[in-house]
């Protein structure tokens, strides 16, 4: 009976064209692949393929431009909204994205993200925010909650020593260049269902030249916080959203 | 007459195993293999209970690596 089902008009969910057959480099549950998949799907339905141009980060999504069938350009680490600005002014019929990651958007980049943000630049943020540095091996970032452990804080972040978690959408939401800031995460269906809809409205926002949109994507690292994939999405619930609450917040529409 | 609704199509070779889809489901159908696995070694996901699929597509959406063609017969 099963095999009967399998016809191209029974089929309700498949993986988008724009994310090709590469396999991807990241580690098994990483956060990563779902917030790909769903820009690829957003692209997709909103016929962009041929005018989006994605800058690609510093960090584990260096290989986006592997995996993603649309125009890419890499920069520097943390400088992605400054290359997405002369992007988007150099070709203001262009769907500009960047996509960073928190060591690189929240620690390296902090400068470049929030001038690029209080210039209102017509671009979109998706920014991952997994509360360490992954690539390199689990360090502290800025993000870290305190007394969360990571390979250079083995006993926890320390306030005194290492000061507080920086939330960085909270700190964009302020600047009056910005349309749309929100957190969600891709844990559950259906928080994947409403970040896909936030990324959708941050592209749509982009295209309307109404600022610069930021969609925040709490994720977990399950190899960075040494737990298996479905602990680390336990433990973002318990955790990371009680420091970084999801919602909208900032939506100027 | 079968009771399924629906029925998944697992990409064994690009699962990783993380056991996600796993976890979404909300009527139990899928599970990770006990001892097979595909070339790179990992353990991946198949239909346990087939016939308990009802073609939500839970598993596709949080799939992270987008392994999961999902397929719902029309009523």
């Amino acid at each position: 009976m099963t095999t009967n089902m399998i016809k191209v008009e029974n089929l309700v969910y498949k993986k988008p064209k724009l994310l090709n057959d590469n396999d991807m480099h990241y580690c098994p549950g990483c956060s990563h692949g779902v917030v790909h998949k769903l820009v690829a799907e957003v692209i997709e339905e909103m016929g962009l393929e041929n005018t989006t141009i994605g800058v690609a980060p510093v960090g584990c999504a260096v290989f986006i431009y592997e995996y993603l069938d649309i125009d890419w350009q890499e920069a520097a680490h943390g400088r992605a909204p400054a290359v997405a600005t002369a992007i988007k002014r150099l070709n203001p019929e262009k769907m500009v994205f960047t996509y960073q990651g928190d060591g690189d958007l929240a620690a390296i980049g902090t400068g470049e993200t929030i001038h690029a943000c209080n210039r209102g630049e017509n671009i979109a943020i998706i920014s991952i925010n997994n509360g360490i540095y992954g690539m390199t091996g689990g360090q502290m970032a800025p993000t870290t909650l305190l007394g969360m452990k990571s390979s250079t804080s083995p006993d926890g972040r320390d306030m005194a020593r290492a000061g507080f978690p920086l939330k960085m959408a909270d700190l964009v939401a302020q600047l009056d260049g910005v349309c749309y800031v929100t957190r969600q995460a891709v844990h559950t269906m259906p928080a994947v269902n409403k970040t896909k809809k936030a990324i959708r409205k941050a592209f749509e926002y982009s295209m309307q030249n109404k600022g610069t949109s930021m969609v925040e994507v709490v994720s977990s690292c399950s190899a960075g916080w040494k737990m298996t994939p479905q602990e680390a999405n336990d433990w973002m619930r318990d955790n990371m959203f009680l420091h970084y609450p999801l919602g909208d917040l900032k939506d100027n529409k | 007459m079968a009771k399924s609704r629906g029925t998944v199509v697992v990409n064994t070779e690009r699962c990783k195993g993380c056991n996600l889809c796993v976890v979404a489901c909300p009527t139990n159908v899928l599970d990770l293999q006990g001892k097979e696995v595909n070339n790179r070694g990992y353990h991946f996901a198949y239909m346990k209970q087939a016939e308990e699929c009802i073609g939500c597509a839970a598993c596709g959406s949080v799939c992270p690596d987008g392994c999961i063609d999902v397929y719902r017969s029309k009523p």
